[in-house]
């Protein structure tokens, strides 16, 4: 029931830019855009999350995985995007698709649109997403016998931008991660590492999933839409 | 699943001592499992001497960054980027030594 599709948000800004959407869209009333963890993050959970949709499916929930632009298949640059351009995608989604819920994984909540029903599973603020691609950096680097200093690399990124574990992040994406916080408000459904036991596939070295967690968060994200 | 060990969730209590050995010890290993994507037996045979950055190929960089990250949280410590060497990160012997020696500073 799975389905590739294409959807058109706003880049370059004033133009549109043509991403893939994987949908699960049966027209059913409760419909979800998932929002996943952000670069080194979502490669490690891109299966997971895909499997979680599986899930909701089974469950009864339509749910959205946009490609935002920069992301997973986009031919739009990476540099040229900000967290603003992709909560602007990301708003942009959530009325194209109709949905009626949010499920933000991680970095993910940093761009969910803000007063909608929404969960968030383990939410990340921006600055320690920040730090650990930094620390990844400084690390390779003395690896390969230079030394850099992460204090020095951000100055550098604030205003060039830099490229970080392999992805290349333009000044502004930089300064915005810098003190990102999650939306959460009273339509906000926090779900901790806890609930679905297990540990949390993000922290893996390499990627990986585990169909009991994805059980368990679609049970929690299913619930929750269907008997508010 | 045991209550007083749960996966992903193992850290150090906030009480005003020190961390012991002993749970120092514990957290690392919590902590290279869930890394590691291992389970609690493989992780539990870790000795000082088991190889990890350079010795073990899917510990690459960003998954070392996402290490330090997760200790800084379960122990409660701070690491600087001079802290971070070769020899600290190559065996296990070597990290537990620097945890502990981070967690007194704390």
């Amino acid at each position: 029931m799975a389905l590739y599709d294409s959807w058109r948000p706003s880049f370059p800004p004033g133009k549109r830019a043509e991403e893939v959407v994987l949908r699960f869209d049966r027209a059913r009333e409760p419909r979800l855009l998932l929002l996943p963890p952000l670069f080194d993050e979502h490669n490690k959970t891109r299966h997971q999350c895909v499997e979680t949709m599986r899930k909701l499916d089974a469950a009864g929930v339509d749910s959205f995985l946009p490609d935002l632009p920069g992301c997973n298949e986009s031919l739009a640059p990476l540099e040229s995007q900000s967290l603003t351009l992709w909560r602007e995608a990301a708003r942009e989604a959530f009325a194209l698709f109709r949905c009626s819920h949010v499920l933000a994984i991680r970095g993910g909540a940093l761009l969910a649109p803000p007063r909608t029903p929404a969960f968030f599973y383990a939410p990340a603020q921006g600055r320690p997403l920040l730090r650990a691609m930094l620390r990844a950096r400084t690390i390779a680097a003395r690896e390969a016998g230079r030394d850099e200093s992460a204090e020095a690399l951000l100055v550098e990124g604030r205003e060039q931008g830099l490229e970080l574990a392999g992805w290349q992040l333009g000044a502004a994406m930089i300064r915005e991660l810098e003190d990102a916080e999650p939306a959460i408000g009273a339509a906000t459904r926090l779900i901790e590492q806890v609930e679905l036991g297990g540990s949390p596939l993000w922290l893996r070295a390499e990627p990986d999933s585990d169909p009991r967690q994805a059980e368990a968060l679609a049970r929690i994200v299913a619930a929750g839409m269907l008997s508010p | 699943m045991k209550a007083s060990f749960m996966p992903g969730q193992t850290a150090i209590s906030t009480d005003a001592t020190a961390p012991s050995r002993g749970q120092i010890d514990s957290v690392l290993r919590a902590i290279l499992r869930d890394v590691l994507g291992l389970d609690e037996k493989r992780v539990e045979e870790f000795s000082g001497d088991t190889g990890l950055f350079g010795h073990l190929p899917e510990l690459d960089s960003m998954a070392v960054a996402g290490l330090l990250t997760e200790m800084e949280d379960r122990l409660g410590i701070v690491i600087e980027d001079e802290d971070v060497d070769g020899e600290m990160l190559e065996t296990y012997g070597g990290l537990l030594a620097f945890a502990e020696a981070k967690s007194v500073e704390a």
